[in-house]
């Protein structure tokens, strides 16, 4: 079992709609679902693993309902967001807990425990773990039972980029061995990090869908707006204004500062330190005025 | 780090065997029931309870109206409802609120299972903290004399099935369970109890004395509901509880943090 549809679902609360007519199909390998905070995310997560029932449409795995069906969490593993666990218990009773409601036993919870590399801390009380220790030992709860789906809810928030690193490799591994593992986030380098394919979600609306080159292509070849500080805004305006790479640039006054705005993101970033160099002049700021997560993802939407 | 890849298993659409009860899920109910700050008012309230009984038996000898007195004053009206609350609403509301609830939920276990095993735990912890300190306070009261003790004991091990589903119940629906059930165990049973009769019929209190009333000695309790209506009201409510929460518990939604 390895296929996730999302057929036309929507999800609202109240008068709000967090997920808006989503249809899309989650296959093996890694897919990192994408979106700014807000987005839905984790609306769409729940509902993928059971825990929210969709106002419409359908989430099944391989054609079974996901809803009100407590036998498919054999085939699902959930690592959730929330950072509430049993903290009471240790490490290695937390997940030998979770193997014996799956029905297995020590065997397996000590193999989920090295997979994530917990075997060190398994004795220690949950409640004295840091955040990448609590997120290795929820994997390893999500594992136990060794699923072919594993849902993820922003697995990286609060961990440091060893531990950040350490469980990508461990991701990329799952999906290479055919399980599929998709995982939220809001910041686009660690999907195009981990990610063989990417579900872009906006708003509650499905955006885009790809591969990363594809996603990333979007994101970069729309025009970029940049805030400029320098010694001589003028000249530094001239030099910049006869190349193709900027398309046009306003001389704020009340800012003393360049508007500039880029369309080849590539060239004007590499051409702007050369320039400034060549004709003697001083950058002081140089800053993107519209890097904001929100208005890449809505230039995407627009797209 | 080691990885092996996905076996075989049984199709996703055979629904989990549902049973009375799952080791795993009790371990987990009892550990954080009794691991929790709000646990030492299940050991402080029996140790009031045998100690007022120890000092009262001291002071004044043994006698009979001052032992009922006390087991129906204090401990049947008060401290077996309140344990009740404790542990009827602490065996899933902690775990619903926090979001740990997931672990459970998210395994081939059936939900009705969860709730059977989790209700089990909680009439325990119940009747452990409510019905033998009952037992104890009574032979330390009048030496059960006229089969006070037992027969009130009895009434708080009764009590403690219908308030252990019915705060479990609680649990699965409201973030404030611990409220409504103290507002139904002291402002209902209690205060509207006292001044309404009529309300007395609609009270746990009252269909537990009911079944003690059977077990003492003529005379020795009272209640003002009927044994048959007791027992039928007492099934009922107990029955429909939990069911009601186990259907709560298929429907359970998370929502999200965002």
């Amino acid at each position: 079992m390895t296929t996730l549809t999302i057929d036309h679902v929507s999800r609202w609360f109240g008068n709000v709609v967090a997920v808006n007519d989503i249809t899309m199909t989650i296959a093996p390998g890694v897919t990192g679902l994408l979106g700014p905070n807000g987005a839905g995310k984790s609306t769409l997560i729940n509902m993928m693993g059971g825990f929210l029932a969709p106002s419409n449409g359908t989430v099944t795995l391989d054609g079974a309902t996901i809803w009100r069906n407590e036998s498919i969490y054999r085939h699902i593993g959930i690592v959730p967001e929330r950072e509430a666990m049993y903290d009471f218990l240790t490490g290695r009773e937390f997940v030998l807990a979770n193997a014996e409601l799956h029905g297995l036993g020590r065997t397996e919870a000590a193999r989920a425990l090295a997979t994530v590399e917990m075997e060190y801390a398994q004795d220690r009380k949950i409640s004295t773990y840091s955040k990448g220790m609590r997120q290795r030992v929820k994997m390893a709860s999500a594992l136990v039972h060794d699923p072919s789906v594993l849902l993820l809810d922003e697995p990286f928030n609060g961990m440091d980029p060893r531990q950040r690193m350490q469980l990508m490799e461990l991701l990329r591994r799952m999906g290479d061995q055919g399980r599929t593992v998709l995982f939220s986030s809001h910041i686009l380098e660690e999907v195009e990090q981990l990610a063989s394919h990417i579900e872009v979600v906006v708003a509650g609306r499905h955006a885009a869908s790809g591969d990363f080159r594809k996603i990333r292509r979007l994101m970069t070849d729309r025009p970029h707006r940049y805030l400029v500080r320098s010694d001589n805004d003028r000249a530094l305006a001239g030099a910049l204004i006869a190349d193709p790479s900027t398309a046009g640039i306003e001389v704020d006054l009340a800012e003393g500062a360049l508007r500039v705005q880029a369309v080849d993101f590539g060239r004007f970033t590499a051409l702007l330190p050369r320039i400034a160099r060549d004709h003697g002049i001083r950058l002081l700021t140089v800053s993107p005025s519209d890097e904001s997560l929100e208005s890449v993802f809505s230039y995407l939407v627009a797209a | 780090m080691s990885t092996t890849t996905p076996t075989a298993r049984p199709a996703a659409t055979t629904p989990p065997r549902a049973t009375f009860f799952h080791p795993t899920v009790a371990r987990l109910t009892y550990r954080a029931l009794l691991g929790r700050r709000r646990a030492l008012i299940l050991f402080a309230l029996p140790a009031l309870l045998v100690i007022i009984a120890a000092a009262v038996r001291a002071l004044s000898g043994a006698d009979d109206a001052t032992a009922s007195g006390i087991l129906g004053g204090f401990a049947l009206a008060t401290m077996v409802p309140l344990i009740g609350v404790i542990a009827g609403t602490g065996a899933i509301g902690p775990e619903i609120d926090d979001g740990s609830v997931v672990y459970l939920l998210s395994k081939p276990v059936s939900r009705q299972t969860i709730i059977f095993t989790k209700l089990l735990v909680a009439i325990g912890v119940t009747v452990v903290f409510s019905a033998v300190p009952v037992l104890i306070a009574g032979f330390v009261l009048n030496g059960n004399s006229q089969q006070i003790a037992v027969a009130y004991a009895v009434a708080a091990a009764v009590a403690s099935l219908a308030y252990s589903a019915l705060f479990l119940f609680f649990g699965t629906i409201s973030r404030h369970a611990v409220v409504f059930g103290l507002v139904y165990a002291l402002v209902w049973e209690s205060f509207v109890g006292s001044l309404v009769p009529g309300a007395r019929t609609l009270s746990i209190q009252q269909w537990a004395l009911a079944v003690g009333q059977r077990v003492g000695a003529e005379g020795a309790l009272s209640s003002s509901v009927q044994l048959p209506l007791a027992i039928g009201l007492l099934v009922a409510v107990t029955v429909v509880a939990t069911w009601y929460a186990g259907h709560r518990l298929k429907s359970l939604t998370l929502a999200g943090e965002e």
